[in-house]
């Protein structure tokens, strides 16, 4: 038999007919096409019961209320709470990316131990136990050696049970060194405290104002609490309100605002006070609810004659004036403070200059001013006993040297937190406890603040993610994260109001990590002496149902309390505080010609919370293009050095050099750069890390004479073509 | 003249002696042949080869008596696969509910003992394979059909609720699927409504059913997204 051409032609046109007659072409082809629908790594949410579970969001401290959607035990969406006091519905984007956080790859998801050199992310998986026995022993050590000053803490907040019971630990334990980390609360507590002469804090009643005049706070770029923010600004729209913004550069804020009033930066306390000035000579003050006036007038009149603001403010003579006027003619009139999300502490000058405003209008405690709002005061557990180790240390300075000497006013300085250890402070610290707080990202001056963190034998972080500080820690204990756990979160943030929301354990605990309470009553309990009698809790979350007390039931019922009746700190403002030199920005002028500052933006998380993966995709390609990150400059600026849109360039202030690129922008005035915060992360995960540059590393600390709070709101810069 | 075009001369003058010669070499027969044989291997290789190379199989974590618990139970299927209050369909009971009953083995079969030994006691879920699970990108309601239509649980599943035993999970190697979607039958002919549960077979009852399903105005049957959110 041959096989030739012709056969084996037939024998194909035979197997071509039989595999057409045969399912095999038509299967594959439905098949294929249903692979090809069904790409194994396109999510899909899982099937089966859907349920709400509401807690309260505490990734900033907004404080807004949740609604999880789950479906079976994963959280698959969260979405605002519905008639929530402070957002009802709506959410920000931060808020909505927080199951990243929850889900992501960023989470610390163990408690772990340091086999490698700092920051070489060698580690070791420890158990609770070790890990607890780790901490006690260094700490009783230290103490019994007569050193339990030379430990210190650094946390995002210092209100709260959490909080609380971290300080409480410091206190029994022997230390001074509780540190709040920066921001303008910082200014707002002083500023109430002089203005009112009582503890307290600022809080606005936006919502019924008929003439907001805002000095550089970005109301729309996520300052007080962003959504009750955003809520505020579609009210204002839809009542005609007037917004004016008064700020460097064309913001959102700016944008969104009725009128946007350039000035040159750091000047906003002379326009303030420019602006009280014009109300004062032209009558148009009301004087009832303050004191010292007649002596201030005269400072007052003399210093800020019109021509000479608007010499210094750059901001034209009859501006003042309409602005004055407009002030003066509304009916509810507010002014704001505290730079874009108000994450540096600013100084007394300005926020004191600006709360005289809501003072002079006659607005302070009223439907649609500012209130003197008393600090919540559900915490009343009684002292922690000290003993003989835990006096003596109580009795040493503190590293930051807050509380004494020239810095008596002010509570906290995290600020000169890098200089003390660096080898300003009265004595070398040993160890740093690091709750919620990411200062080698956050702080001011990062070379400084890594060459502190160099120097400080021991670390420990309590970070749920791995962010720059738990890289450089040498003991890592992860709290739960906000999903996870019970919290009680009391808010601030400008509220006109009291709020205290309850974040309730949404999901259980998705890796070993451990509720921070319960780390510090573990510790304290593990300690024992006085130590473990001032922690009589069994657990963290007796320690806050007992705290809550009566508000404990209202809590768990609707997930918030809340007071309306304020019962303000003070009614009359004296007028003081206003006198101090104007913040100046660091560096000589011939050497850097321009002014750099720093801008936020509600798509950057400004706080320790890193921008989640959806969160980073949102930032433009005019803020961060690849890795790249860009400075904006006006066309006339860069023209000057030979540059434009896109370029590459070299920026150098007095503290650091970066490489970044141009970005033209006809909305900042020439001779002023500006950068965004909350970039340049070098831990977390490929969706943030080496992205842009960390502004921090540009500038640094500039303290206020008032305080020694920081006030820094830019620094001197030069750019050239690299 | 090139060597190219005697070449082609050859061949033509080659061709043409065969065929006026008229000497039958058999060739014709063999193409025939040929022709049988490619036809007859294509036709098993894509009714017999082909489907044993598709599909895969899987056990189930134990066997499961369907039987069994219908007799048990007092609301039928819906005892166990039940509508939630917001109108969704539970699909295979979670532990939880097998707790209920289970909680200590009911019976001595050696199923009940890997089921109580390796789920219950260990609190973990029954990786059930499901047989009607429909592709990702498909929208079905339980309660529109069971509750809104009145259909039973037959009509699309079979006498499933009087199987004594689980019978193997067989699964699409190419999309990763039941291979209950297509059915059985590698041709896709079907006799009983539950043998297959393609589109077709939906769009089938849906238009007979065809007064209320409209939602398309252009074709007037109901439009992809009825069921492709
Ligand atoms: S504004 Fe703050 S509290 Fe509110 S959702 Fe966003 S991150 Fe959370």
């Amino acid at each position: 038999m041959k096989v030739d051409r012709r056969s084996f032609l037939s024998f194909v046109i035979g197997g071509a007919a039989g595999t057409a007659l045969s399912p095999l072409p038509w299967k594959l082809i439905d098949d294929s096409s249903i692979w090809s629908q069904m790409w194994p790594w396109t999510p899909v949410p899982p099937d089966g019961e859907v349920v709400y579970e509401d807690s309260t969001c505490s990734l900033c401290p907004g404080g807004c209320g949740i609604s999880v959607r789950k479906v079976d035990n994963r959280a698959v969406k969260i979405e605002g709470k519905k008639g929530h006091p402070v957002n009802d519905g709506g959410i920000c984007i931060l808020g909505l990316s927080g199951l990243q956080l929850l889900y992501g790859p960023t989470r610390i998801k163990t408690p772990m131990k340091r086999i490698g050199e700092r920051g070489e992310g060698k580690w070791r998986k420890i158990s609770w136990d070790e890990a607890t026995a780790i901490l006690t022993e260094k700490l009783t050590d230290i103490r019994n050696r007569g050193e339990a000053h030379t430990v210190a803490a650094i946390a995002e907040s210092d209100s709260g049970t959490v909080p609380a019971l971290l300080q409480r630990f410091m206190t029994a334990y022997g230390s001074p060194n509780f540190i709040r980390t920066s921001s303008q609360v910082d200014a707002d507590e002083l500023a109430v405290k002089t203005l009112f002469g009582a503890t307290g804090r600022a809080g606005f009643d936006l919502e019924n104002a008929d003439y907001v005049l805002s000095f550089g706070a970005g109301l729309v770029d996520g300052w007080g609490s962003p959504v009750r923010m955003f809520r505020a600004g579609s009210l204002w729209k839809e009542k005609n309100v007037a917004v004016v913004q008064v700020e460097p550069r064309l913001s959102n804020s700016a944008a969104k605002a009725t009128r946007w009033v350039p000035i040159n930066p750091g000047t906003e306390a002379d326009l303030a006070l420019g602006i009280a000035a014009v109300l004062v000579s032209q009558n148009m003050v009301d004087t009832g609810g303050v004191s010292g006036f007649g002596s201030w007038k005269s400072d007052l009149l003399s210093n800020y004659p019109t021509q000479k603001v608007s010499q210094t403010t750059g901001v034209a003579a009859d501006v003042i004036v309409d602005l004055a006027k407009g002030f003066a003619k509304a009916d509810r009139p507010l002014a704001l403070c505290g730079r874009g999300k108000g994450l540096v502490a600013g100084s007394l000058r300005e926020t004191a200059a600006v709360y005289a405003l809501n003072a002079l209008a006659g607005n302070i405690n009223r439907t649609g001013g500012m209130w003197a709002v008393p600090e919540s005061d559900y915490i009343q557990w009684p002292k922690a006993a000290t003993d003989k180790l835990a006096s003596a240390g109580l009795r040493q300075p503190r590293i930051d040297g807050a509380g004494a000497g020239r810095y008596a006013d002010s509570r906290y300085l995290p600020n000169r937190l890098a200089d003390g250890v660096n080898g300003e402070g009265p004595y070398p610290l040993q160890v740093l406890l690091v709750a919620g707080a990411n200062p080698c990202h956050d702080l001011p001056d990062s070379k400084n603040v890594r060459a502190a963190f160099a120097r400080i034998p021991f670390i420990v972080s309590f970070s749920s993610f791995n962010d720059e500080t738990s890289a450089m820690a040498d003991l890592l204990l992860p709290d739960h994260v906000y999903l996870e756990r019970y919290e009680d979160v009391p808010v601030g943030a400008g509220l006109a109001r009291q709020v205290i929301g309850l974040s309730r354990p949404v999901v259980s605990a998705q890796f070993n990590t451990r509720h921070l309470g319960e780390t510090v009553i573990a510790a304290a309990r593990a300690m024992g002496g006085s130590i473990a009698d001032a922690f009589p809790w069994p657990d963290y979350e007796t320690c806050l149902e007992e705290t809550l007390g009566e508000k404990w039931d209202t809590l768990m019922e609707t997930g918030v309390w809340v007071e309306n009746d304020i019962d303000p700190v003070a009614d009359t403002v004296r007028l003081a505080g206003m006198d101090a030199p104007a913040i100046q920005a660091e560096g000589d002028v011939d050497r850097f010609p321009l002014l750099l500052v720093p801008y936020d933006s509600i798509r950057i998380s400004g706080g320790t919370i890193g921008d989640p993966p959806f969160m980073i995709k949102t930032v433009a390609d005019t803020v961060i293009k690849g890795k790249d990150g860009f400075v904006e400059v006006n066309p006339q600026t860069a023209s000057a050095a030979g540059l434009t849109e896109g370029d590459m360039a070299t920026l150098s202030t007095p503290r650091g050099e970066v490489r970044v690129r141009i970005h033209l922008f006809e909305g900042i005035k020439p001779g002023v750069a500006a950068m965004a915060r909350g970039l340049g992360h070098t831990a977390y995960d490929g969706y943030l890390a080496e992205k842009g540059v960390n502004v921090n590393e540009l500038i640094g600390p500039v303290e206020d004479p008032s305080s020694g709070h920081d006030a820094a709101w830019g620094i001197r810069a030069k750019l050239a073509k690299a | 003249m090139s060597t190219l075009d005697d070449k082609a001369k050859g061949v033509m003058d080659d061709d043409a002696a065969h065929a006026e010669g008229g000497e039958d070499t058999g060739a014709g027969g063999f193409i025939i042949l040929f022709f049988i044989i490619g036809f007859a291997a294509s036709m098993v290789l894509g009714w017999v080869v082909f489907p044993q190379f598709l599909y895969s199989q899987k056990q189930q974590p134990f066997s499961f008596n369907h039987a069994l618990h219908v007799g048990e139970v007092g609301d039928g299927c819906e005892s166990c696969h039940f509508f939630r209050e917001d109108g969704s369909f539970s699909g295979i009971p979670k532990l939880a509910q097998c707790t209920e009953c289970h909680e200590e083995p009911m019976g001595e079969t050696e199923d009940e003992a890997i089921f109580v030994e390796q789920y219950v006691t260990r609190d973990r879920e029954v990786p059930w394979l499901s047989y009607s699970r429909q592709p990702d990108c498909v929208f079905f309601s339980h309660v529109a059909h069971v509750v809104g239509a009145k259909m039973d649980c037959v009509t699309c599943h079979g006498h499933i609720g009087e199987s004594e035993s689980s019978r193997p999970y067989e699964y699409n190697r190419v999309t990763g699927y039941s291979r209950d979607i297509w059915g059985k039958n590698i041709a896709g002919f079907k006799r009983n409504s539950w043998d297959r549960m393609k589109m077709d077979d939906c769009a089938q009852c849906h238009k007979e059913a065809g007064i209320i399903h409209t939602s398309s105005v252009q074709t007037e049957r109901d439009a992809c997204f009825v069921c492709h959110k």
